[in-house]
């Protein structure tokens, strides 16, 4: 960019303003946080261990690369660290750190690099990189210790049902709806406080870095059919309580689904887009062999987003649908 | 190869080879023949057995072919050529059988499926049905042999990252945990993708000193 220095030639308005990439990627940041510190409060020394390797491998990949590729060095946007701090988010307390040094190569370099870098890949990297982990290692990825975990005790020891599992089974879960919302429950780091997850994402919708259409009609999506299709015999509202707090639905709607990359441009493509993962993920929540399919919702849904782009592109002010103009304009 | 002069060469056969081999590679470079690819890639043995059972009936029936080019009326090509193609599918299939009858389980419907494998329909059409036995002979080793190799590269990756193994020897001890993604069928398109990719930044270095070059050229004229 240096070369722009000293003549800059770009169409009207002449506004500056310093949202950049950067800029928008330390505001997800900052959102982050609050449920990162929750993860330590909740899981011991051990989340931070897995957030701070899982960043520290997403720049080191990303730096790597464009430097052996001989390409402009674009770690100081950020981008790669909220990717490596989703990554982690997505990985339960017990899962072994080497799994992270894959998993992070498959987000940035095959997911990321290889489609061209930022703004080019076709889905979110991080969730690619948890379907990744956790189809290549379900082992490693679904044990959910509720509460401080010490990496020198057995996982299968430790671990519990979440919510989900546990409806999934067909039993009431051990944990209270208000439990989850709050997030004293079993889950991957990131995850676990709704309510945390909850005011980072009104920050980002305030702060104007994302909008309300995405994470409002993905969740609404959920919450409606969990109210209608109860499981295990609990009533409606505690059903959708549980659909909606726990489980990754709230990380994903907020944090992954309205990636500027992958996620459509217009507000109604933004709305087409969320319930589409609101349906994918109830429907794998309810008949898929998962008891958790929001990233997989997630997934589906990116791949789809050329076509929703298609269908709901704006008419250019001034001009008719073809159909409509040789029809004379009469129909309305 | 139209044009070829009255004798074949051993240089022409050997530009052959490699024109099958690396130049036109029927899996990296024209992306032909993709289920078998993507389907039987899941261990080195499955991927060279299936490669090589190609390349039988690659080679014959374009011997065949060939051999048949001034006989067969132009309308009913394609049905003669299946005819041709699928008796030495039966044969291959039933050799298997005999012989190897584990590879034969393991591989299952794929061996019939080379009946309807683009790469000998597409070499029959533009390769045998145009020139003389022996270049179409070759022609059909050296295509079979770039796709036995592709595959083999595509088994051993999948092998290695899927399982732990090489020609079913474990290589990283018990403690290692494969990523059951790369046996999984959307790894053989991961894996395959990254290879392609590969073999065309490969290719495309290659290219572009001659396009300079070339460019060079137009601009002194």
């Amino acid at each position: 960019m240096d070369s722009n220095k000293t003549l800059t030639l770009s169409p009207s308005p002449h506004v500056k303003h310093k949202n950049n990439t950067q800029a928008v990627m330390r505001d997800v940041l900052i959102a982050l946080t609050p449920a990162f510190i929750w993860s330590i409060v909740i899981y011991g020394w051990m989340a931070a261990v897995l957030t701070v390797l899982s960043v520290a491998l997403c720049v080191f990949y990303e730096f790597a690369y464009q430097k052996l590729t001989k390409k402009p060095i674009t770690v100081s946007d950020c981008s790669a660290a909220i990717t490596g701090m989703l990554i982690a988010f997505n990985l339960p307390v017990t899962t072994a750190p080497w799994v992270l040094i894959f998993g992070c190569f498959f987000a940035i370099v095959i997911v990321k690099q290889l489609f061209g870098g930022i703004g080019k890949n076709i889905v979110n990297p991080a969730i690619a990189a948890r379907i990744f982990m956790f189809v290549s290692w379900p082992g490693q990825l679904s044990h959910f210790p509720k509460g401080y975990y010490n990496p020198f005790v057995s996982a299968d020891a430790v671990s519990s049902a979440t919510p989900l599992t546990a409806l999934k089974g067909g039993a009431v879960p051990e944990t209270s709806v208000l439990e989850s919302f709050f997030g004293q429950i079993g889950g991957s780091l990131g995850e676990i406080s709704a309510l945390l997850l909850l005011a980072g994402g009104a920050y980002l919708i305030i702060r104007r870095v994302i909008t309300w259409h995405i994470p409002v009609a993905f969740i609404a999506t959920v919450a409606v059919f969990a109210f209608f299709f109860p499981q295990a015999g609990v009533s409606g509202l505690t059903s959708m309580g549980y659909h909606v707090f726990s489980g990754g639905l709230i990380l994903g709607a907020i944090f992954m689904a309205t990636d500027y990359t992958t996620s459509p441009v217009t507000p109604v493509g933004r709305l087409i887009f969320g319930v589409g993962c609101g349906l994918l993920t109830v429907m794998i929540r309810y008949l898929g062999a998962y008891p958790e399919g929001a990233s997989f919702a997630i997934m589906i849904m990116n791949l789809l987003v050329w076509y929703i782009d298609r269908i709901t592109m704006p008419r250019v002010f001034g001009q008719r649908k073809e159909k409509k103009a040789k029809e004379g304009g009469e129909a309305k | 190869m139209d044009n070829q002069s009255k004798r074949y060469s051993f240089k022409a056969m050997l530009g052959q080879l490699k024109n099958g081999i690396i130049d036109q590679n029927p899996t990296f470079v024209q992306v032909l023949g993709m289920c078998p690819t993507l389907a039987t890639t899941t261990s080195v043995i499955n991927a060279l057995g299936m490669g090589l059972a190609t390349t039988a009936v690659l080679m014959f029936s374009n011997l065949f072919i060939s051999l048949l080019r001034k006989f067969i009326p132009k309308q009913v090509r394609i049905a003669a050529y299946i005819v041709i193609i699928s008796g030495f599918v039966t044969a291959v299939e039933m050799l298997m059988k005999a012989f190897l009858p584990e590879l034969n389980d393991a591989l299952g419907v794929f061996i019939a499926l080379i009946v309807v494998n683009c790469i000998i329909l597409a070499r029959a059409e533009a390769f045998a049905s145009k020139n003389k036995p022996i270049p179409s002979f070759i022609d059909g080793l050296s295509m079979g042999l770039g796709f036995t190799m592709a595959l083999s590269i595509l088994g051993a990756i999948r092998e290695i990252l899927g399982a732990g193994t090489i020609f079913g020897i474990s290589i990283f001890g018990s403690a290692f945990q494969p990523a059951q993604l790369f046996i999984m069928p959307a790894g053989a398109f991961i894996t395959l993708g990254c290879l392609i990719a590969l073999v065309n930044a490969i290719r495309s270095r290659e290219k572009k000193p001659k396009a300079t070059a070339d460019a060079a050229e137009k601009e002194a004229e």
